[in-house]
């Protein structure tokens, strides 16, 4: 069997290489320029070879940064995938109840980041947000903008708030593609329901769960707006997460060089964990 | 007219380096189709999947040099090189 394939095909994936080249490629290997200079303006930059990433690397403000954004990324996935396969399992399979659930879950999609952080900001607040005047009237005493554990709470309810329906609407989509014969098959079997979620509604979601584990992760790697509305990085630096750390360098310090260094670090870190994850998921199969 | 950006030969050669490398893996791929296997990897790949394992993982051999060390990124390039021949035979 010496079966040639036709790669012709690819030529159809050349506009989107065109695309891809100047929206991502082109700027990457600008960052990877500036990442070996300092830039004191347009056509001034001087050759510091590797210093930038030298500093970095021993940098102990952006190495906390990092290890918060890894503990913030870990929580947000642990929480957000199991809930978010909950609630796609507890959701009507059909008729207006599930159009309604849908509506429901899709709201919180559609608020923009920056606005999601505001609303939190007031809603988490002692004397006038709900949230926070119910937990002090409780006798809970919290305060998002003085205590680093509730700062951590509130970023983390606000991000379970916001994302979560996005998991849960991936699953439900994954779940409706079932089809009916195997859930008979099961109940021919007498499978428990445990069983039917283990052997038939897991396996049957991975494809979805690849996404939504990818999309979460990412996400959450990256945010900015909503901890950035909500606490500012606050109370000191407990809430500054990666990217906030990263424009503080680049825009508010205007020090490109070391900027770049510090988004090539990020972008490994990021390449690396989404291709663990992918190969990871993929390879569960073809193992067995 | 692009002489604002800054670009320096250094960088340039470093992606001519791995334009060169992909062009050369297509062409390799063209004549000698290759076939997933498994090498001491734990997951099955193919020769593409190791070239991706190679260079991600020489990036990370660079930054660690610069981060433990103050010897030369040479020692680094040397290193990552012959990971990544190592790689592409066995992995």
């Amino acid at each position: 069997m010496n079966k040639v394939p036709n790669n012709r095909a690819w030529w159809l994936v050349l506009p989107v290489f065109i695309l891809v080249a100047f929206s991502a490629l082109i700027p990457l290997m600008t960052v990877v320029n500036y990442s070996v200079q300092d830039i004191f303006g347009p056509g001034q930059g001087y050759w510091v070879g590797t210093e930038w990433f030298k500093e970095i690397l021993g940098n102990e403000r952006l190495q906390d940064s990092l290890l918060r954004q890894f503990a913030f990324s870990g929580a947000v996935l642990a929480i957000q995938i199991p809930l978010g396969i909950s609630v796609a399992l507890m959701m009507p399979k059909s008729g207006i109840k599930a159009s309604l659930c849908l509506i429901l879950l899709a709201i919180p999609l559609l608020i923009p980041w920056n606005v999601v952080g505001t609303i939190w900001q007031i809603f988490g607040r002692g004397d006038i947000g709900l949230f926070g005047w119910g937990l002090n009237s409780l006798g809970v005493d919290y305060n998002y903008t003085g205590d680093t554990v509730d700062a951590w709470l509130t970023v983390l309810l606000m991000d379970v708030w916001h994302w979560t329906p996005l998991v849960a609407l991936l699953c439900y989509s994954g779940l409706r593609a079932i089809p009916e014969a195997f859930y008979q098959a099961a109940e021919i079997d007498r499978a428990s329901r445990w069983a039917v979620f283990r052997y038939i509604q897991l396996p049957r979601l991975k494809s979805v769960l690849v996404i939504a584990v990818l999309l979460r992760f990412m996400d959450s790697f990256m945010i900015y707006t909503e901890p950035f509305v909500l606490t500012g990085g606050g109370p000191g630096s407990s809430t500054t997460f990666l990217s906030q750390t990263l424009t503080t360098m680049a825009i508010g310090q205007f020090d490109i060089g070391r900027a770049a260094a510090f988004s090539l670090i990020y972008f490994l870190v990021v390449l690396l964990v989404s291709w663990l994850f992918f190969t990871a998921i993929t390879h569960l199969d073809k193992e067995k | 007219m692009i002489a604002w950006m800054n670009w320096t030969p250094t960088v340039a050669i470093f992606f001519a380096v791995i334009a060169g490398i992909l062009m050369v893996m297509t062409v390799y791929e063209i004549v000698s189709p290759c076939t997933e296997r498994k090498g001491f990897l734990p997951i099955a790949t193919t020769r593409g999947d190791r070239l991706f394992i190679g260079l991600l993982s020489a990036a990370y051999i660079h930054l660690a040099f610069l981060a433990v060390s103050d010897i030369t990124l040479w020692v680094a390039l040397a290193v990552s090189v012959a990971w990544l021949a190592v790689l592409l035979r066995w992995g």
